[in-house]
């Protein structure tokens, strides 16, 4: 049965149709969680559902027949019916960059003018006379050997036998090349004070991913910092950066001030692309502290920062004011993008506007 | 590429072979291939056919398959293909015991095949046909395109089940659209009565009554169909506005769901039966002492039951057992039935010995419907333990709802009729003189699925290129959805009164 070719065509035109389901569909899964499924070191992948064959089919309720113990009214143990498989489909890191760049028409991300950071690559494209024998270039090295013959009138194309000498040979070498390196550090601030909820973390979870992954495509490497703060700050990993439950109440300022910090002693400016983001429900606790953060972000952040994004999260019933206070102070400035995620259908749009600067 | 088959198992196909025709079994030649686990993959996602046309729906069947594969969730031991020469496929890397057993099973399968009179219609010569069914599809698609062909497809198969399992038992009708004779001028008869006697003889209202009815008569012969059309595919092909191609893959489609229906129809009976063989052959002739355990270990697994799941090759095969028993031990007709003594039933047994001829019988005339119909009895049901069970619907646990032998074969025959699937037939091509199709839900105390119905519709509408509707009853109300094309319209047309829980 030589039928192996047949069904990888008919696997590959439906992995052809996955691929386009989910980049049609992408803006309106872009805000659900499933889309993130487990993602291994650079697979994403992405339950689908949806590709049963529709027929008209009884909806049996629940009900059906099989053989085993039990009474009536019990349980005839864990009814083990594995339930429909999801599909999922695979993506890489770039391919879901990709799709999320085309569909929410983001501008790629001009990494700051550090094109002068050489890094060392190279790619065999020279010749030279001297090397090892192990990169000997044959071809050039007989036409050399020809040419020399010709030249010297010792070629007699009746008997056409090419004689290589010492000096005909000829070998690769490569010439380093200038690559520039982007280097990228993408801060994520959390308030985690009483006020911000599991639901609110789940957006920040969410739309963080999304930044994240849209940004690391642009980069080689990227390094992440995860800072929480509620009065206090501190510098917290990923698996904790989503899950910790604080209380208490908010100073912004701390988060600045650590930000500041670290940036300051582990990412200079100089050598790195810096992306803050910070998602809070914007209920600061004083308004001296506001006045303090947006003379921080003036002062010490914003000039050695890509981008400073500010999510406002917003929970039933709060209403805070950090998204007027900053907007008041940046509005214009290039490197200041401001969003408000009241829910989940926000979450799009919220990521169009913090990404949608370019830089 | 093709792996040989082992020395030893071609003998063993030989003996096999051999103890089945000793049985009374008849089939076409058997054809055994070994295959690869991905080749098997391959082909189940293809149903058996390594020749079947391209379409992206076998490349999803075989991704999950092999997914589930790797990760040790199911393993197929065999396929077997009605066919003739009859081909079955044996996994590679199998034990020569359980290869030996699929081949016992697989002779059983080959026998249900010849002799079973729901497959008398099937094309023998299938995987030839299937491979021609590919050339065809592969043309269209490369004269009007893969998604446009492949859309089509998709349309087709959502209707692939509205065909009439009867038809196959009729003669091939021509086409249906023959035009009827207009009905003969309507007239009422009149009783002959003398003037003053005419109001009596020939009551006013009763004249009218009649008059109404004729004319209603008249009226429903001009309908088209001039009956309710179970076959859905073959209408839309006779009579929607299709391009040629359109009509030929729709055609390909409905040949291969005729095809598959017999499959369908007896999954019971012909595990069961190929179940019942291959015991029958491995303990009693094929099997060496050093063998049993093996064999017991994989044919318990293969009889395996759980809740919530039915499981076809333990029903079928027990169910042939019981018949077998009970006709060997004359435990049926009138004197059995009207016996009310339970110890006299216990012990009953008349020495008939018509078991084996019964279930020969049985296996040629029945299809699952039917044989749980026929066979299914109250003794077997307890001895099986089977129950109803339904989702409780707070916890959504499945909880066991009765074990009454009633409700038990009310469940099964609702499972088993029609292939569990609903009838849906046409009552009128032209619904409101607008040429929209008017689908009518045979209702049989189950609802239908209804997002699903509604998809369906989307795909009939592609089909008829006209709004098609379809009525249902859904919960307590009469209802009617409407598909234009453009959008989904939902009425109701009568309400009942609530219906009793349960």
């Amino acid at each position: 049965m030589g039928d192996a070719s047949r069904i990888q065509s008919d696997v590959n035109r439906f992995r052809q149709i996955v691929r386009g389901k989910v980049r049609e569909e992408l803006r309106r899964h872009l805000g659900h969680q499933e889309m993130i499924g487990r993602h291994g070191k650079s697979i994403v992948s992405i339950p689908i559902p949806h590709l049963d064959q529709p027929r008209f089919v009884h909806d049996p309720g629940g009900k059906s027949v099989s053989q085993g113990e039990g009474q009536a009214g019990e349980g005839p143990g864990a009814g083990n019916d594995p339930g429909r498989h999801l599909l999922q489909a695979e993506f890489t890191i770039e391919e879901l960059a990709t799709m999320l760049g085309e569909a929410l028409e983001l501008p790629r991300i001009q990494p700051k003018g550090r094109d002068e950071i050489e890094s060392r690559g190279g790619r065999y494209t020279g010749i030279n006379i001297v090397g090892p024998e192990s990169l000997r270039h044959f071809k050039r090295s007989y036409r050399q050997a020809l040419r020399r013959m010709i030249s010297t009138g010792t070629y007699d194309p009746d008997r056409p036998s090419v004689t290589l000498t010492r000096g005909d040979r000829r070998y690769r070498t490569w010439k380093p090349r200038a690559l520039p390196r982007a280097n990228a550090v993408i801060v994520y601030v959390m308030d985690v004070s009483g006020s911000m909820g599991a639901d609110q973390k789940e957006l920040v979870r969410i739309e963080s991913f999304w930044l994240d992954t849209w940004i690391r495509s642009h980069y080689q490497g990227v390094r992440s910092v995860y800072i929480v703060h509620d009065a206090t700050a501190k510098e917290v990993d990923r698996d904790t950066f989503f899950r910790v439950r604080e209380s208490g109440g908010t100073v912004i300022s701390s988060a600045y001030e650590l930000c500041h910090r670290i940036i300051q002693e582990r990412f200079s400016p100089a050598e790195w692309n810096l992306y803050l983001f910070h998602f809070s429900d914007g209920e600061n606790y004083s308004r001296q502290d506001t006045e303090k953060c947006l003379e921080m972000l003036r002062d010490r952040l914003l000039p050695g920062l890509n981008l400073f994004g500010y999510g406002q999260v917003e929970s039933y019933g709060t209403s805070g004011d950090f998204y007027e206070a900053l907007q008041a102070r940046f509005t214009g400035n290039e490197a200041v993008a401001l969003s408000r995620i009241p829910d989940r259908d926000a979450i799009v749009d919220s990521i169009k506007t913090l990404l949608s600067t370019g830089r | 590429m093709q792996i040989p088959l082992p020395k030893e198992l071609i003998q063993a196909q030989g003996v096999a072979e051999a103890h089945a025709t000793s049985f009374g079994l008849t089939f076409f030649r058997v054809a055994f291939e070994m295959v690869d686990y991905q080749q098997m993959n391959a082909l189940a996602a293809y149903a058996g056919f390594p020749t079947r046309y391209p379409h992206y729906r076998f490349g999803m069947e075989y991704q999950q398959m092999s997914k589930s594969y790797e990760y040790g969730l199911h393993k197929i031991y065999e396929m077997v293909i009605n066919n003739n020469p009859t081909y079955a496929y044996l996994l590679e890397g199998n034990s020569i015991l359980d290869n030996k057993l699929v081949m016992a099973h697989v002779y059983g399968h080959a026998d249900f095949f010849l002799n079973n009179m729901y497959f008398a219609h099937t094309n023998r010569k299938m995987i030839d046909e299937m491979a021609n069914h590919a050339t065809r599809i592969r043309r269209y698609q490369e004269r009007y395109g893969v998604e446009r062909v492949e859309r089509f497809i998709d349309a087709s198969l959502a209707i692939d089940d509205l065909i009439d399992p009867g038809a196959v038992f009729l003669p091939e009708r021509g086409p249906a659209t023959e035009k009827q004779d207009a009905p003969p001028e309507a007239s009422v008869a009149r009783m002959p009565a003398k003037s003053y006697m005419d109001r009596y003889v020939n009551p006013p209202a009763y004249l009218e009554q009649q008059k109404r009815r004729l004319e209603d008569e008249s009226r429903s012969a001009l309908r088209f169909p001039p009956r309710p059309e179970r076959d859905v595919m073959r209408f839309i092909m006779d009579h929607a506005p299709l391009e040629n191609w359109e009509r030929d893959i729709l055609s390909i489609i409905r040949e291969e769901a005729y095809y598959f229906l017999p499959q369908r129809q007896t999954k019971v009976m012909n595990e069961g039966w190929a179940s019942y063989w291959h015991s029958k052959i491995m303990t009693e002739r094929m099997l060496d002492d050093s063998e049993i355990v093996d064999y017991a270990d994989h044919h318990s697994g293969t009889m395996a039951t759980s809740p919530g799941r039915l499981n076809p090759y333990k029903l079928g095969l027990e169910l042939f057992r019981d018949i077998e028993r009970r006709w060997d031990r004359g435990q049926f007709g009138p004197d059995w039935d009207s016996c009310e003594s339970m110890a006299d039933r216990a012990n009953w047994d008349r020495k008939l010995g018509l078991g084996r001829e019964k279930i020969f019988a049985a296996r040629r005339v029945h299809c699952d419907a039917t044989f749980l119909d026929e066979f299914l009895t109250p003794e077997f049901c307890q001895e099986q333990k089977l129950f109803v069970s339904r989702e409780e619907p707070k916890s959504k646990r499945q909880v066991v709802s009765s074990r009454e032998f009633d409700e038990v074969k009310q469940a099964l025959l609702l499972q088993f009729t029609n292939g569990g699937r609903p009838v849906v037939e046409i009552t009128d091509a032209n619904f409101a003189n607008r040429g929209e199709l008017y689908l009518v839900h045979r209702h049989v105390g189950v609802d239908l699925r209804w997002d699903w119905a509604q998809e369906t519709l989307t795909q009939l509408n592609l089909l008829w290129r006209r709004p098609v509707r379809l009525e249902s009853l859904r919960g307590n109300k009469l209802v009617r959805i409407g598909n234009d094309g453009k959008s989904i319209a939902e009425e109701t047309l009568m309400q009942y009164p609530t219906k009793a829980a349960g």
